[in-house]
């Protein structure tokens, strides 16, 4: 796919610069000091991701109950009574599912436009910092905004309007609209990543068969470049479904999702809920019901998506060729969740 | 004929909509159009956000950002709409906030900067390809565990046990006379904190110093320098930019964390006095994010509304200002004909 393909690459720097057994007892003491620092932080990152992986698999087994995932919750302040988490993880699933519907498709298209069209180059270059600063609002803020954007009177239809005609501007689609911004930067990151490590051959041999430059993003550069779009995806889903503030403020904190009208979907999308974040925080100590079991039990639910996620995003990255460099995976450059404006 | 990307689909069929040069026209015109709407968003909220914020800032003038009071007698006072004898109903005194602002994120992006960069060294540099096979899922999944989970261990398991085993009656009698400690304090706020941070710093460093032509590092070992030396000298040297820019965009992901720190903070609007030597990290505190999600119940109340849209004002300009940073940050980088 990209230059690599062709020739077998040349030893990647880190095999040069690596002489095989260089002992460190050469060394003076303070090199040696940091040399053992590296060590020991390297471990240290794997000793903390194991022991977190680790308690909460235990506490997941011993308070996760089948049951708990079919039931709704309920207002209890025996933890026995209180339901299981039902509605969070419906809640979820749709604030996910609305986010990434949104987020996907948009952010795919400013990839397209910031990497292959780029005119008035000047605006690009406003617009990529405009998305970079998206990434680095607090989501706290991107939902007190969108919190006063859905509470006006005329997305009223998206959200609950009380008796004396205020509208709560809480809802599923709030929420989910919200939240898309929390994706966005994420695919446009992954996709303009993508599209950078595309050879220019690529592009010319489609334009000389006379193709559009639509065509041809359309047609032979998006398809191309379907895992990276793909792991750009996994991971905003995996930054929605983790965050906490948006629910609080944008979806109501209620215990179960409360349609409002009748029509059944839109319903529900219209009305307010609570997702498995959210009920994690209302069971926790610092929430108001403390039913700490529940709060160990959702959150190993949650934990396990997060890692599923992580390892799809493994698995679409680690296709293909090798990185660039060889030394990190693909999917560790998305870290930061930042756009790469290296093009 | 039919592998190839570039003959796979044949010249028929959905593919003549998009054939033509208006099309192309068109299809460029609706994604520039999408993309403006991204810049659009960013002004509206910082224009809305404002405009929101504005009579708290009015009322306070630049009172706001300095000490004075309790701040969480001030935003019960705001949500029960009773003004406090003496001040108007918008009186505000931000310092306490902002002071557990600078302490978390300070204090975390300080330990980060450090460990990361060791850890970054280690990934790129010295650990064996097995190892690098571990750390490099390991710190992507740090990178991706929900805020709420690290809250969650931490008021459950940390906060109780600083709280059975390392306070002391006499340190909580020391300062019971202006605040209770309960084991939620800074240090734990902070050194979580400085987990959560750190991906994104180990991820941004690495990158850089992996990109550090092998030929400059070979010249240096050719010289004799060792490979600390070299990493020092001329790897680090190299990264140091992007070392910059990782740090500045950590600060903003720090001072934008609001639950994990509402919830192992303390949850108390409380500045920590350093002069209580130790017992300052013991004391609780709540940065400004954190504050505005414990009082999301109150945004339907008028003069409460307004003073949390300030304080989101303010972490808007500051999250901006950063961006900004970040962006100036990497383009030294750039200088190097390197990207990070």
């Amino acid at each position: 796919m990209s230059t690599t393909g062709l020739a077998p690459s040349p030893p990647s720097g880190s095999a040069i610069a690596r002489p095989p057994r260089e002992r460190t007892s050469s060394w003076p003491l303070v090199d040696r000091i940091a040399y053992g620092l590296c060590w020991a932080v390297g471990i240290g990152l794997c000793l903390i991701a194991l022991a977190i992986v680790l308690f909460m698999l235990v506490k997941g087994i011993s308070y996760l109950r089948p049951g708990l995932l079919v039931q709704s919750p309920a207002p209890s302040i025996q933890q026995s009574e209180s339901g299981g988490f039902l509605d969070p993880i419906v809640g979820t699933l749709i604030v996910a599912v609305l986010g990434v519907a949104i987020a996907a498709p948009v952010g795919i298209a400013i990839a397209v436009w910031l990497s292959e069209y780029r005119r008035p180059s000047l605006l690009a270059r406003v617009v990529e910092s405009a998305i970079e600063m998206i990434a680095g609002v607090p989501s706290v803020v991107l939902a007190i905004f969108g919190l006063l954007i859905f509470s006006q009177r005329f997305l009223g239809f998206l959200s609950e309007t009380d008796a004396g005609g205020a509208v709560s501007g809480k809802s599923f689609f709030a929420a989910g609209t919200v939240m898309s911004l929390l994706a966005l930067p994420l695919v446009v990151g992954a996709t303009r990543e993508g599209l950078a490590q595309l050879p220019d051959r690529m592009r010319e041999a489609s334009y000389a068969l006379g193709r559009t430059r639509a065509t041809t993003a359309r047609r032979v550069l998006l398809p191309a470049i379907r895992p990276e779009i793909a792991s750009g995806t996994a991971l905003g889903l995996g930054r929605i479904i983790g965050d906490t503030a948006i629910i609080t403020i944008v979806l109501g904190l209620t215990l179960t999702n409360e349609a409002v009208g009748h029509v059944p979907l839109i319903g529900t999308l219209r009305g307010s809920g609570s997702t498995l974040t959210s009920y994690i925080y209302t069971n926790s100590p610092a929430g108001e019901g403390s039913a700490p079991q529940k709060a160990y039990a959702a959150a190993f639910v949650l934990l396990l998506i997060v890692i599923a996620l992580n390892g799809v995003v493994t698995w679409l990255t680690g296709r293909g060729e090798a990185p660039r460099g060889g030394i990190l995976s693909r999917a560790f450059r998305l870290i930061p969740y930042m756009p790469d404006p290296s093009r | 004929m039919d592998r190839h990307p570039l003959t796979a689909e044949r010249p028929r069929g959905r593919q003549h909509r998009w054939a033509t040069a208006r099309t192309d026209q068109r299809v460029e015109l609706t994604l520039g159009a999408l993309a403006v709407a991204a810049l659009v968003l960013i002004g509206a909220m910082l224009i809305t956000v404002l405009i929101k914020a504005w009579p708290s800032f009015a009322h306070n003038g630049l009172g706001w950002f300095g000490p004075g009071g309790d701040v969480e007698t001030q935003l019960r006072a705001m949500g029960e709409g009773k003004a406090l004898p003496g001040h108007s109903i918008f009186y505000f005194r931000a310092w306490p906030l902002i002071w557990g602002t600078i302490l978390t994120t300070g204090s975390a992006v300080l330990i980060a900067l450090v460990v990361s960069t060791l850890a970054a060294v280690f990934l790129t540099e010295f650990a064996p390809a097995g190892v690098r096979r571990v750390l490099d899922p390991v710190i992507r999944l740090l990178a991706g565990v929900p805020s709420v989970i690290y809250g969650l261990i931490g008021i459950l398991v940390i906060a109780p046990y600083i709280d059975d085993h390392l306070l002391s009656t006499a340190r909580r009698e020391s300062v019971s006379y202006v605040v209770q400690l309960s084991g939620a304090d800074v240090m734990t706020a902070s050194l979580v904190l400085t987990v959560m941070i750190m991906p994104i710093m180990v991820a941004i460093s690495a990158g850089a110093l992996a990109s550090v032509p092998a030929s400059w590092r070979e010249g240096s070992l050719a010289l004799g320098a060792n490979r600390w030396r070299t990493i020092w000298r001329v790897s680090l040297r190299t990264a140091r930019p992007a070392i910059v820019a990782a740090t500045v965009l950590a600060t903003a992901r720090a001072l934008g964390e609001a639950v994990m720190l509402a919830m192992l903070g303390g949850g108390r609007g409380f500045a920590p006095n350093l002069l209580d030597g130790v017992t300052a990290l013991f004391e609780p505190v709540r940065p400004l994010a954190a504050t505005i999600f414990q009082n999301s119940e109150g945004l339907t109340i008028a003069p409460l509304a307004h003073t949390v849209y300030a304080i989101g004002a303010v972490l808007l300009v500051s999250a901006a200002m950063l961006s900004l940073a970040g962006w100036a940050a990497k383009q030294q980088f750039k200088r190097y004909g390197l990207r990070g």
